[in-house]
């Protein structure tokens, strides 16, 4: 199958016909930006000296190296997504963000901002930072290094980033919600028959 | 003085090697798992995984960004020679594998809430000690305590009449609403004691004890082969994007508990569950024999 590439600046119409569990790769601009990021952005209005619109980023904390030349993207993996609920919906409307990259899944408020904004919620796997890292080609700058290593805004040019699954698609289908309903059915079956054979006390 | 300098060596050392292989234990288990599945994404993320693994081991590089916050179970023999600086040197060697591996920096003050940049802080890393009578011998086992799988560990005291069902239930909610961001698959460990904070810390020692192993109670085993099988036909999967199983293990560890109380502790790792276990003999002499094959 031939691999799905998107390329920043995004327009709708790149993104528009994705569906959740799709498979895309992304080549173009990606910024980190996870907790602190978020808060100075949408709680306090301030924003990076980088346009977002278009872009994509990523809820991620990397390992950089600082090297003569600039810096080096030593590992670069996802981190939990559902931290930034309360603020991706706005962070999205403010900034015209995209595609919002993390791990696991989003909740309500952000499926429905990716619906209005035509946005979308992808997953890189977690933990596989070592090959997020070589697809990162070069980390062009670095803003707010004032909260540290992991939470700083790093601006980077990746090639071929991924595999991403979308996790909410731009008509506000969530995957992990369909999914987590799945989890929730099967889990009472198999509690059914488990909870048979436990008695384990004498009586 | 010599002798302390090896001691840190080898412990920066070991630390490098938790942070950029898996242990023996976990790889195997993931590979069984990952050729179970035959859908496009559990191929795919399985892929991912592998992919990672290889290019950490490559580039000597952690294998997942989140290094963690460091903690360290210590079985001390009473009669091994360096017991007064052991605390010392693990700090020291800390500090020198954060900078050298390199390691992400994870640790932040209470209170102030400041990243102290090295990987070092009030009880971080985090020191237990078990001593072992009449030896001579160091045995460590290290864990690197990430941020996404630690978020869903818990622990509680249930009511005794709600008896070994009640832990299945606690386990089996708390594995569905927060395990599946925690990077499935999930090593599961369950303590069972008097009161949480024992629960807890046993969970944390049923996590440290190898994939595939059972507790030696049959029926503390039984337990733990009926729960994953429970956990699995959930159907999780690599990534919580649905799959053929859902954790590598569940390993239980148990205190005998006062009759009015059962508490129950839950601490999961995640696929990437980065733990060692260093064997160091007074001559200074050492065995890795979590990683025998990683290297
Ligand atoms: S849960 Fe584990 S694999 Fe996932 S990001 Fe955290 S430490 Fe890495």
């Amino acid at each position: 199958m031939e691999k799905k590439i998107i390329t920043t600046p995004i327009d709708d119409a790149q993104i528009e016909d994705l569906f959740i569990g799709d498979v895309i790769y992304l080549t173009g601009m990606l910024v980190t930006c996870r907790d602190d990021g978020h808060r100075r952005l949408v709680r306090n209005g301030i924003y990076p000296d980088f346009d977002l619109k278009g872009m994509a980023i990523l809820h991620a904390g990397p390992i950089v190296k600082k090297t003569d030349s600039g810096f080096e993207m030593i590992s670069i993996g996802p981190t939990t997504s559902r931290r930034m609920e309360a603020y991706e919906k706005e962070f999205i409307e403010m900034t015209g963000t995209k595609i919002v990259i993390g791990k696991g899944g989003m909740g309500a408020k952000t499926a429905q901002g990716c619906k209005e904004q035509k946005a979308l919620h992808c997953i890189f796997p977690g933990g596989c930072a070592v090959s997020a890292a070589t697809q990162v080609e070069e980390i062009v700058g670095v803003e707010w290094e004032d909260f540290g290593m992991p939470e700083a805004f790093w601006i980077m040019r990746v090639k071929e980033f991924g595999p991403l699954i979308v996790s909410i698609d731009t008509k506000g289908n969530n995957l992990f919600e369909l999914n987590k309903a799945e989890f929730n059915r099967k889990k009472e079956e198999a509690l059914e028959d488990v909870l048979k054979h436990v008695h384990y006390s004498h009586n | 003085m010599d002798n302390l300098k090896k001691l840190k060596d080898i412990l920066v050392e070991f630390i490098s090697v938790v942070s950029i292989h898996l242990p023996d234990d976990v790889y195997h288990s993931l590979e069984a798992m990952a050729n179970k599945e035959d859908g496009r994404i559990g191929n795919e993320l399985y892929g991912c995984i592998f992919d990672n693994l290889e290019k950490a081991k490559t580039l000597g590089r952690p294998l997942c960004q989140d290094t963690g916050v460091l903690q360290f179970f210590i079985k001390a023999g009473t009669k091994f020679p360096y017991l007064d600086e052991l605390e010392e040197t693990i700090i020291e060697a800390t500090k020198e594998a954060t900078e050298k591996t390199p390691l992400r920096h994870n640790v932040v003050e209470c209170f102030t809430e400041e990243n102290t940049g090295n990987n070092v802080g009030t009880r971080a890393p985090f020191i237990e000690w078990e001593i072992i009578p009449h030896s001579d011998e160091l045995h460590i086992d290290l864990y690197l305590a990430g941020g996404g799988c630690s978020l869903p560990g818990r622990s509680k005291v249930l009511m005794p009449l709600e008896g070994y069902e009640g832990i299945v239930k606690y386990v089996f909610d708390t594995i569905v609403e927060w395990g599946v961001n925690a990077c499935p698959p999930l090593v599961v460990g369950v303590g069972i004691g008097t009161c949480s904070a024992t629960a807890a810390l046993l969970s944390k020692k049923a996590l440290l004890r190898p994939v595939g192993t059972h507790n030696p109670n049959p029926l503390a085993a039984d337990m733990e082969k009926r729960m994953k099988k429970g956990l699995d036909k959930i159907g999780i999967g690599p990534l919580g994007l649905t799959g053929k199983e859902s954790v590598q293990a569940v390993n239980i560890e148990y205190a005998a508990h006062h009759p009015a109380t059962l508490g129950v502790g839950i601490t999961v790792g995640c696929w990437a569950t980065r733990r060692g276990a260093i064997d160091i003999r007074s001559d200074l002499s050492y065995d890795i024999p979590s990683h025998k094959e990683a290297r």
